[in-house]
Parts: C-alpha cells; sequence; structure tokens
C-alpha cells in the first residue's frame, strides 16, 4: 500500500506544481493518474521513488516513510517505465533487462537467465536479446521497457505515460499485456496518463488530476462515468460531448445483433442479443 | 631514395620519438578535458567559463610558450617535458569543446531512467554518460591527434628531437628528399592514429554502428517508399 499525506511540492522557481495531496493507493490494483499535462501527476509519481522529495507531507509506503530510505537503494527496488523506454542505447537488449538485477549485485549469468524468461513474459522473442535499441520498433522498445521494470521482482511499478509514443494498435496490444501481467504477477501499478481512455481501460482506481495537483475526482472508471464529480470531470471524461452517450439502432433482424451509435452518429460497437427483445434494450445506455 | 636509405635509422628514432612526444599529451588532453568538459555541462556559467578559458588557451602562439614554460616549470630549456605540457594544453583546448559537446549530446530521457533504476551518481557517470558520449569524444580525439601530431614538429626549434628536425635540416641543407621523408612520415603517423583511433570505437561503440546501420537502413526504405509512392 502507498499512501500520500498531505503531499506539497514547490519547485525552486516558485511554482506549486502539488497542493496538499492525500490519496491511498491499494495494493495489487492498477491505479491511473489521469490530467493534462501540468496537473502534478508525473510529479507525484515520482515522489514514490523519491526522483522528487515532496516539499511537505510524507509518502509512506508499507508504514514506512520513504523520506528516511536510501533514494538508490529504494529506487532499485521499485519498477519505472517511462515514454520513449528510456533504454540505455549502448547495452544489447538483454543487458538492460537485466540492469536492476546487475546492480543489485545479482552474478551477470543469473541475471541474464532471468532477462531472457522476462523477455518471454512481455511476448518478445529470445531473438532480440543481443541486439541494440535501435534495432527495434517502438512497441517492442516499450515492452523491453517493462521487462527491465520487472526484473528485480518488485512489488511497485512506477509507469509514467509508457505507450503514449506507439501507435494506437500497438498501444491497445500493450495495455492487454499490462493488464494480464499485473493478473499473473499481482503488482501494485500506478500507471500516468493523459488519455481519459486509457485511464479506463486500465485503472481499478482512477485518479482525475485538475491543474496544480489538484483531485478532481477519484473513484473506480464506472463511479467516475456514472457520476462525474463536477463539471470539469464531466467535461474531461467526454459526457459532455456525446461520445459516451449512446443508443441502439437494431440491424438485420436475423443475424442477432443490434448496432451501437453515439450521438454524433457514429458506430460504436456491436451488441450479440435477441433481436426480439431489443425495443425492451434502455434506448440510452453509458459505457462503462 | 638514397637519402631515405642511407638515412633510416635517424628517421625511425624520430618518428619513434615523434610518435612518444604525441601520444603523451594526446591521453594527458582527454583525461584533463573529460572532467572539464563535464563539468562544463552542469550549469551555464560553469560553461561559460570553462569553454571560454580553454578556447583562450589555443590562441597562445607556441613559440613563446616553449620559451615561458621552463621558467614556469622549472623544466631544463631543452627538456621534452615543456613541449609535452605545451602541446597537452593545446590538446585540453580543443578537447574541452568536444567533451563538453558530447556530454550534452546524452539524452536526458536515459540519463533520468538510469537514474530511476537506481544508478548512483557515478555509477550513471561511468556507465551511462561516458559510453554515450563515446562518439563525439571520439570525433574530438581524432582533430587533437592530427594537430598535436602535426604541432609535435614545430617542438624542433626548442631542441626536441622528432620529424620536425627533417624540415629544419633539409631545409638547410637543400635536401629535398629529406623534407619530403618527414612529411610522409608524420602523416603516416597520423594516419596510423586515426586508424587505431576509429577501431578503438569499432571495438568499444559497437552500438553506434549498428545505430548507422539502421539509421541508413530505414533511410533506404523511406526512398524505397517514396520510389513506390512516385510509381
Amino acid at each position: 500500500m502507498i499512501e500520500f499525506r498531505s503531499v506539497s511540492k514547490r519547485f525552486p522557481d516558485g511554482t506549486l506544481a502539488v497542493d496538499d495531496f492525500s490519496l491511498l493507493i491499494p495494493s495489487r490494483r492498477i491505479t491511473v493518474f489521469v490530467g493534462s499535462s501540468g496537473s502534478g501527476k508525473t510529479t507525484l509519481l515520482r515522489m514514490i521513488n523519491r526522483m522528487v522529495d515532496p516539499t511537505a507531507g510524507q509518502v509512506v509506503i508499507d508504514d514506512t516513510d520513504v523520506s528516511g530510505s536510501d533514494p538508490v537503494q529504494l529506487r532499485r527496488s521499485i519498477g519505472y517505465v517511462m515514454q520513449n523506454g528510456g533504454l540505455l542505447p549502448h547495452r544489447r537488449i538483454v543487458d538492460n533487462v537485466a540492469t536492476v538485477p546487475l546492480l543489485r549485485g545479482t552474478s551477470k549469468a543469473e541475471a541474464r537467465a532471468r532477462a531472457l524468461e522476462l523477455l518471454d513474459t512481455v511476448g518478445l522473442d529470445r531473438s532480440l536479446a543481443n541486439k541494440y535499441l535501435s534495432q527495434l520498433s517502438g512497441g517492442q522498445q516499450q515492452r523491453v521497457g517493462v521487462a527491465r521494470a520487472l526484473a528485480a521482482d518488485p512489488n511497485i511499478l512506477l509507469m509514467d505515460e509508457p505507450f503514449g509514443a506507439v501507435d494506437p494498435i500497438v498501444r491497445v496490444e500493450l495495455q492487454n499485456e499490462l493488464k494480464r501481467l499485473q493478473r499473473d504477477l499481482d503488482k501494485t501499478v500506478v500507471f500516468v496518463t493523459h488519455d481519459i481512455d486509457e485511464a479506463f481501460t486500465l485503472g481499478d482506481q482512477v485518479v482525475v488530476f485538475k491543474t496544480g495537483g489538484i483531485v478532481a475526482q477519484v473513484g473506480t472508471p464506472a463511479e467516475i462515468l456514472a457520476r462525474p464529480a463536477d463539471d470539469f470531470v464531466a467535461s474531461f471524461i467526454g459526457a459532455d460531448r456525446g461520445q459516451r452517450r449512446l443508443h441502439l439502432e437494431p440491424r438485420d433482424p436475423s443475424s442477432g445483433q443490434i448496432l451501437v451509435v453515439d450521438d454524433t452518429g457514429r458506430p460504436a460497437g456491436l451488441i450479440d442479443g435477441d433481436p426480439r427483445s431489443s425495443d425492451d434494450v434502455p434506448v440510452d445506455v453509458r459505457v462503462s | 631514395m638514397n637519402w631515405f636509405l642511407s638515412n633510416w635509422e635517424l628517421v625511425l628514432e624520430l618518428t619513434l620519438n615523434h610518435i612518444r612526444l604525441s601520444i603523451i599529451p594526446i591521453i594527458i588532453g582527454f583525461v584533463i578535458a573529460v572532467p572539464l568538459g563535464r563539468l562544463a555541462i552542469t550549469g551555464r556559467t560553469a560553461r561559460g567559463i570553462i569553454i571560454t578559458s580553454t578556447s583562450l588557451l589555443y590562441t597562445i602562439p607556441s613559440l613563446p610558450l616553449f620559451v615561458i614554460l621552463p621558467a614556469i616549470l622549472g623544466t631544463k630549456v631543452l627538456s621534452d617535458i615543456n613541449l609535452i605540457v605545451a602541446l597537452s594544453i593545446y590538446a585540453v583546448a580543443i578537447m574541452v569543446r568536444a567533451a563538453s559537446d558530447s556530454f550534452a549530446s546524452v539524452s536526458p530521457d536515459v540519463k533520468q531512467a538510469s537514474l530511476a533504476m537506481g544508478y548512483s551518481r557515478w555509477q550513471q557517470f561511468w556507465k551511462v554518460e561516458f559510453p554515450l558520449a563515446g562518439p563525439v569524444l571520439l570525433a574530438g580525439m581524432r582533430v587533437v591527434s592530427v594537430s598535436t601530431i602535426a604541432l609535435v614538429s614545430v617542438g624542433v626549434l626548442i631542441g626536441s628531437e622528432n620529424l620536425g628536425y627533417l624540415f629544419t635540416n633539409g631545409k638547410q641543407r637543400g635536401i629535398l628528399e629529406e623534407v619530403g621523408t618527414g612529411i610522409i612520415a608524420s602523416l603516416l603517423i597520423a594516419l596510423v592514429f586515426d586508424l587505431i583511433l576509429v577501431l578503438l570505437g569499432r571495438i568499444l561503440l559497437p552500438w553506434s554502428r549498428s545505430d548507422k546501420k539502421s539509421q541508413s537502413a530505414s533511410a533506404a526504405l523511406q526512398l524505397q517508399i517514396k520510389a513506390a509512392d512516385a510509381a
């Protein structure tokens, strides 16, 4: 469990990035920080592994205040994935994945063997092991980034817009992969994004931020979608724009499928069901 | 050819000495310039002071420097140390800017990520910044190498025994072949040094080659795509 207790951060130039922020992040769940840029979400994420130290308040992991721990040791115990991977271009893929175990003093042979297993875990072919970063595609690089973060088997995984720079199809693949990994490995994941759809796809708990580290709403995707706390959240999740307002259009009764259309008339998907009962389905539903 | 055949022992001795007098300043220049170059990227003031002052060093004319150094260092007037110190100063002057550029070329994302992985600052320098600065450092070293080998010959004016002797002696005695031999020998040294540096780069920085390969590969691919579009 990670706990933020009245955390504030004022940067040396005077900007207040985070103001009196408190939150409980449950273990073995995916918590997503979502907000536009300048909302302080990345700053908060970086407080967990002490890349940033708060100017007031405490960050507590499993009842231990992180300010008391050595930053270097702390970071080696927490997985970190960032946008563009942040992988080392001068090390082979297998050595990139083995980075943290090697820093922690694991023998080279053992660390490499584990790294190869991790390539399997994140769905990469072992033939990539001896390549360099520049020989991989963007999606493959992000998978290497995830494998590297998992290498020391940390309990906590911090992800800072990790899928922001890959194309939409690969992004969906990576999101599904992350959900599978989280189910299999039972990690506590804190995920930062500015994409509300990504937040709803991944998050067990979603925290919506306003500018300046102010929390607009905390809840499950269903709760936030069903009851936006205020106009800001409603607008942020797009509830006011029609994409989230869906209605059904029965099509071709023999196929048994019903078309779901949003307010702009854009087909959003299909519902399988008994065509005879389609009249009973509420005309207006919301996605959750 | 006659002159060379009857004097090859002298040429060999002068060449070896020339090599020795070049290698030492090149290495000293590198060792001093790397930390200074790294320091120069810590802030704008640091950069201003370090880059300006080291660049100014290069404007000191070499002959007066050779003459003043014994007085400053307390060395004998004819000692090789004077030449080595002077050439090291010039090597630093060239190399500091290259070193600072090389460290500035390291991606901030990679530096940030390496800290997040749990590299200590010291490990981050040696295992991330220094190797990644390698390609630009190497380019700087190739310039320093050529410049130092050329400058060594000036040392003959303060009694240093190197290939420069063939220039002055050949000119005084009107032996063109002797001057030509000196030029070819220094060119060969410069060429061999450059080859060694490039080879060192291939061995120590294998990743930067695959980088280029993939870059040219992607460029070729784009050309193909453009050609396909045009067709």
